[in-house]
């Protein structure tokens, strides 16, 4: 302690943090600030602050130099040194600064991990998992290219069609038909089961709530859906996420877009089952949450704050209560019996009309989940999202750490229904890092050519519609706290009034149009154009012996 | 491009004439094989027409393998045919080519057809396999009334190789098919036609949707349904499973294929069948650019486009004798005196199919769902 105190540091300013342990350091122009104060009234986490300081500043005035030195009083603006206020990066102090005065800066030295767990609490954020790396989908090359031997299609001009089917197929042996003349015909006296199929377009919207998402993000994400779908004819499906959809909207026409999702909570079912007799149209399938990509073995959590008066009423809780759904679902004891029923009785609320499947993490164990979905003929798909997928709230160390990559999971998968024959039966849906790096449709691309039916985006939607400032430097990432900049996950009307959910609908559009034209540039080359290439896998190569080898696909270098 | 020519006739035909055709289509290099499926047997076989022949070519060790084996699994031989070889250059002599009509194991006398087509499948693929890593053995085809002819050489000087242009063999119904230079290896097992149980096949152009077929094939549980040496084999087998395993009218093959968008099954009678089909054989959709030559145990032959006709095919002839070809200058050589204006060059919604003893030709259109 004498030793501290002669080199001037007394205990207190020992145990306290240097500006370098922490993940973003603010760079602030005394030259260029004007003192508006608009920086540090819409910081997030009140990380910056305007402060007072006493200055020696020495100036000359006259003809000759005659320096003067005085002390005065200057204002300043301030990183604050506390872990609880650190600077996350979002940049919406640049944003609003009219003279580039302040921006923050990643500090990749920084300690974060070492000190955000006060009080012996864990870490806990929204956003993605922290890995800046190139994922395995990035990777992954179209390599099959139709030169002279076979013509290339022409994606302007050829017709193609770019959909994909949600729902239990029948094996080709097992279809009721009978031929009547030369004509085949459905023979209803035969008494087998007919499962309900959607043809929807092979990109869809994950499931993120009501709730978790502010009401002009999932209202301009609606929008935008519906739009696709009456105006320009592409048959994009939207999950609703754990929590319950507006009530007019589970009594409109509209329904059809969406698939409703069912969770461990049960949050917004009673206003869902009150709703059924009032349906006018079936919804477009029914996802059982068992697991989510972004934090495995972990349950859903709607914080508090984001328990608003509208979220409430929507999920028939009281406001202002944490929402937490358990990480499992607590009727469930077997996959054998207990999914089945789950399975069995949600196709039987909609009288079998609308098809049902299991949303899982990705995981080791898929494959065996899998098998048993194959063989219960009411299952309609396996969706499964990989460690690259988002959340509102988890963990860090489950968003980091946790999960399984989606590439060879779906892969693994695939293979297994390939071996049985039934890779046809039931569509998989894979999720987590689909356009991590923006590349949306070469990511979908890659995942049905490694055998995926269709894909599902969150986050990708979140950044390209609504410009969510996330990303994998953990920029942000403060969906839990109800305090998003953007927007986007907050129920603060203060803060989501800044966003404008006709914009979010259009962007919405705009990226399904521009997706649409990039899967059939990725296509068309490929010779591919009637069916979407499912388990094409011959079109793909990667530049990693292991990967390739892993994934049973061309490697190239 | 690999070049088709395929003659269905009343009378027997010899097999230089569908050959005589490819060679009209002949551009530029192309040493890659010949392959030959004839049905409905004239010459030396018109009379053995119940008796399964088996086709392939053997090592001298592979024929000693080959007689044992049939042997002891009870089939006993009726008639062998042997091209009468004469050496060409360029054309690697192997041992034995043959054409070996066997009676059928005396417990499979009184068995029905079905019972012995899935013997006769069998005992191919028993023989494939034992004879495939040496390549003591290849064996193309085992069923009544079909002989199936390939090696690797110049179309022309490989049936004259084999003798035929003064062989009596001759057949009614003969797919001729001459491999363009553009596969890296040339593998017997990897030459057009296909047969499989009665149905046999050929086809121009690459098939981009390969792997999901073959995938799809070989989960159907059919022995049958494996080599996939060429990526034109899953066409015969997608024929197979269609017709022959689904019990779908022959035409269905099209919409098995190249399904419709639904606006266009929606205005087909059969509207709510197609759609099922369309789901649940979605992995049997090819995309081009194919045109396919095939016939079906009854003698029917027909030719189906890609959805986007992107390769050429033409049917022409008069009645009792029609070419299906994969370009005009080959029915020219085989049909003459035909009416020119009356070819049918099938296009996208199109299947030109020629009932047996080539007595009438018509074109079931897709969209319509009839002739």
């Amino acid at each position: 302690m004498e030793s501290t105190a002669r080199a001037g540091i007394d205990y207190r300013a020992n145990h306290a943090l240097t500006i370098k342990e922490f993940p973003y350091i603010i760079r602030w122009r005394d030259d260029r600030c004007k003192r508006c104060g608009s920086c540090t009234a819409v910081c997030p986490v009140r990380a910056i602050v305007p402060a007072v300081r006493v200055q020696r500043v020495v100036s000359s005035e006259g003809a000759t130099p005659t320096p003067t030195a005085k002390r005065r009083v200057v204002h300043v603006v301030e990183q604050v040194n506390d872990m609880e206020r650190y600077c996350t990066g979002c940049s919406v102090c640049a944003l609003v600064c009219p003279n580039e005065a302040i921006y923050p800066e990643f500090n990749p030295q920084n300690k974060f991990l070492h000190y955000k767990n006060k009080g012996g609490e864990g870490y806990k954020r929204g956003g993605r998992r922290n890995d800046p790396s190139i994922s395995t989908l990035d990777r992954i090359k179209f390599t099959r290219i139709s030169m002279l031997t076979d013509p290339a299609l022409d994606a302007g001009r050829h017709e193609f069609r770019v959909r994909t089917y949600l729902g239990r197929i029948l094996s080709p042996d097992r279809l009721p038909l009978s031929v009547q003349g030369d004509m085949l015909q459905v023979d209803r006296g035969k008494d087998i089961f007919i499962p309900p199929v959607r043809e929807i377009y092979p990109i869809m919207i994950g499931s993120m709530s009501v709730g978790a998402l502010s009401p002009p993000m999932w209202e301009g994400l609606a929008m935008g859906v519906t739009y696709l779908n009456e105006i320009e004819k592409m048959p994009v499906v939207m999950c609703s996420g754990e929590g319950g959809m507006p009530p007019r909207l589970l009594r409109s026409r509209f329904l059809k877009y969406f698939v409703i999702q069912i969770a461990s909570g049960y949050f917004g079912w009673d206003e869902i089952i009150h709703a059924l007799p009032n349906m006018v149209e079936d919804p477009a399938g029914i996802e059982i949450k068992y697991g989510q990509g972004a934090k495995p073995g972990d349950g859903g959590l709607l914080m508090a704050q984001k328990v608003l008066k509208l979220i409430a009423g929507i999920r028939g809780v009281p406001m202002y209560v944490d929402l937490a759904s358990p990480p499992t679902h607590q009727t469930k004891y077997s996959i054998e019996e207990a999914v089945a029923k789950m399975i069995q009785s949600m196709s039987m609320a909609w009288g079998f009309r609308v098809p049902v499947y299991p949303k899982i993490s990705g995981t080791k164990t898929a494959r065996a989940v899998l098998n048993n979905l194959a063989r219960n003929p009411y299952a309609a798909a396996l969706s499964i999202d990989g460690e690259d997928g988002g959340t509102g709230a988890a963990y860090n160390v489950s968003m980091d750490k946790m999960g399984h990559p989606i590439a060879s999971n779906l892969r693994d998968c695939y293979l297994d229904l390939v071996k049985q024959g039934k890779q046809n039966e039931l569509p998989l849906i894979a999720a987590g890092g689909v356009g991590k790096k923006g590349n949306l449709a070469a990511n979908a691309a890659a995942l049905i050519m490694l055998g995926a039916s269709a894909v599902s985006i969150g986050k990708y939607i979140m950044q390209a519609a609504a410009e969510c400032l996330g990303d994998e430097y953990n920029r942000c990432n403060l969906c839990n706290t109800g305090k998003c900049p953007r927007g986007i996950t907050t129920q603060d009307p203060k803060l989501y009034r800044r966003l404008d959910s006709a914009k979010v609908a259009e962007r919405v559009v705009e990226v399904f149009k521009a997706a649409d034209v990039e899967l059939k540039k990725i296509f068309a080359p490929m010779g591919r154009s009637t069916e979407l290439p499912i388990g094409m896998s011959d079109g793909l190569s990667i530049d990693d012996k292991a990967m390739a080898d892993r994934l049973e696909i061309n490697y190239a270098c | 491009m690999c070049r088709l020519a395929a003659v269905t006739s009343s009378d027997y035909v010899s097999p230089m004439e569908p050959v005589l055709a490819l060679e009209t289509m002949k551009e530029g290099h192309d040493g890659s094989g010949l392959g030959l499926t004839l049905k409905d047997l004239g010459g030396e076989f018109e009379k053995l027409k119940s008796y399964p022949i088996l086709s392939g070519i053997c090592s001298t060790k592979g024929m000693e393998t080959l007689e044992g084996f049939m042997k002891k699994a009870g089939f006993k031989l009726k008639h062998q045919w042997n091209p009468k070889v004469k050496p060409r250059k360029g054309i690697e002599a192997r041992d034995f080519y043959f054409a070996t009509a066997y009676d059928y194991p005396a417990s499979y006398k009184h068995k029905s057809l079905s019972e012995k087509e899935d013997l006769l499948l069998n005992t191919r693929l028993s023989l494939r396999r034992i004879g495939e890593a040496d390549q003591s053995i290849f064996v193309f085809s085992f069923y009544p009334d079909v002989i199936t002819l390939k090696e690797v050489g110049d179309p022309l000087e490989t049936a004259e190789f084999f003798g035929l242009d003064k062989d009596t063999l001759k057949a009614k119904i003969i797919l001729a098919q001459g491999r363009q230079n553009t596969n890296y290896a040339i593998y017997l097992y990897a030459c057009h036609p296909f047969f499989i149980q009665g149905f046999s096949t050929m086809t121009n152009g690459e098939n981009t949707a390969f792997v999901p077929i073959r995938e799809f094939l070989m989960g159907r549980g059919l022995p049958g349904y494996i080599g996939y040496n060429s990526d034109s084999e899953v066409f015969t087998h997608i024929l197979h499973y269609t017709v022959r395993q689904l019990g779908f009218p022959l035409h269905y093959y099209k919409d098995v294929i190249t399904p419709m968008k639904d606006n266009e099954i929606s205005q087909r009678k059969d509207a709510d069948a197609l759609r099922l089909i369309k789901q649940s054989m979605r992995q049997l959709c090819i995309d081009g650019p194919n045109m396919v030559i095939g016939f079906t145990p009854d003698g029917t032959c027909f030719m189906v486009q890609d959805s986007k006709k992107l390769r050429p095919g033409v049917v022409g002839g008069l009645k009792g004798k029609y070419g299906l070809m994969s370009e005009e200058c080959g029915l020219d050589s085989l049909i003459p005196k035909r009416d020119r204006a009356k070819d049918i060059f099938p296009m996208k919604y199109d299947m030109v199919i020629v009932t047996p003893e080539a007595k009438e030709v018509k074109v079931w259109n897709q969209l319509q769902g009839r002739v």
